[in-house]
Order: structure tokens, then sequence, then C-alpha cells
């Protein structure tokens, strides 16, 4: 049960990251979540695949055992702070540095 | 060849958004001092943290399908780089969006992406 207690977490802060320290709102964006979307889907893809041929193994007393394309759902969290924690930090750094792109 | 196996698809992941950047033109390879300060951060919290999970028993890998040189203690070079490929891909694939969409708003107030 931990990394699914830490694949909440993560979720939890990045949307923190986004929402409140950053102030990005990216998640209130149909572009991130169409983005999101697309990302997601080539995630189950890769992920299937390295999940599928046991690439990466997981130990099933860390997780609540349900899969999506062979990938822990854990793996859903992990993906969306990464994704997330990237594209605020990204959009909030275009504030600061491009002189030339208004985002 | 089954040693090239987990690396294989990091590269494929980076061939197949190359025509993000080259043909819609998202600029993210070109941008690259703010796609460094960007990814490295993140890459740098999550390699711990997987770091954290490996040492725990979380999740291994079969070595089979890994180039066999580790990072640091058991971590796969194969992790770092999907730490920096998968930031890369949702970068790559978030401008292009806003290439193809340009008046969906990402900042209020701010103005559109140039032509």
């Amino acid at each position: 049960m931990t990394y699914t207690i830490a694949s909440a977490a993560t979720v939890v802060v990045a949307a923190g990251l986004d929402l409140v320290v950053l102030r990005t709102q990216l998640l209130t964006r149909r572009v991130f979540w169409v983005s999101y979307a697309i990302v997601l889907a080539f995630q189950l893809l890769v992920n299937g695949v390295l999940t599928g041929m046991r690439i990466v193994r997981y130990d099933p007393r860390q997780i609540i055992g349900w899969r999506i394309a062979y990938a822990p759902v854990e793996d859903i969290g992990f993906g969306f702070g990464i994704v997330v924690a990237t594209l605020a930090i990204w959009v909030w750094l275009g504030l600061r540095m491009d002189a030339d792109d208004a985002d | 060849m089954r040693h090239l196996t987990y690396l294989a698809l990091l590269v494929a992941c980076l061939l197949a958004t190359l025509p993000l950047e080259f043909g819609l033109g998202a600029r993210v390879y070109r941008r690259w001092r703010r796609a460094a300060l960007t990814i490295l951060p993140v890459a740098a919290v999550f390699v711990l943290w997987d770091l954290l999970a490996i040492h725990a028993g979380w999740w291994s890998y079969d070595r089979a399908y890994l180039v066999g040189l580790d990072v640091v203690d058991d971590l796969p070079v194969e992790e770092l780089l999907f730490f920096l490929v998968v930031p890369v891909c949702a970068l790559l694939t978030f401008e292009a969006v806003r290439r193809l969409r340009p008046g969906w708003v990402v900042l209020p107030g701010r103005k559109r992406p140039p032509r």
C-alpha cells in the first residue's frame, strides 16, 4: 500500500505546485487536459510494454493490485505528478524567461 | 539485443516526438535553457524517489532488458533517462497542442504565441 499512498501524495503535491505554489493553474485549462490525455495514452502504451514484458516488476505488497494495461494504477499518479510538475514549472519559467514568446 | 529493449523504448519516444519540434514548431529543444531548468529539478526529485523505492523493494528490474550500466547503487541508467525523456515528451506534446490551438488560454491576460 505504500506505493499507493506515495502515488496519491504525488498527485496532491503536483496539484498544489500548480494551483497554489506557482499558481500556473494548468489544471483549470483545456490545453493541459488535452495534452495530458495524449501523454497518458502513450504512458499506458510504453508502461504497458515495460510491465507487460516484466522489465519492471512490482512488489505486490506495495500496490493495491488494480492494473491498467499491465501497469499498476499507482503509476498513473506517478506519471501525473511528473507531467504536472514539468508543465507547471515550464509555464512559470516562461513568465520569467522568454522575451519573444508570451508564454 | 534484448539488453537494449528499455533503452530502445526511450529512444523510440524521442524519435516519435521529433516531428512535434521540427514539424509543428514546438520549440522545446530550441528553448533548451528553459527546458533544462524545468526538467532537471523534476528529474532530481523523481530519481530520488526511484532510488528510495528500489531500495525499499517496491519495484525491481529484469536486468536482461537493461544495458547493465547503473548510475548509482541499483539505479539503471535507463531510469535516469526515463525521467529526462518523459518530461521532454510532455513538454513537446503541450507545446504542440498550443501551436495547434493558439486560442486556448494558458495563462489569462497573456498574449497568444507569436506566429
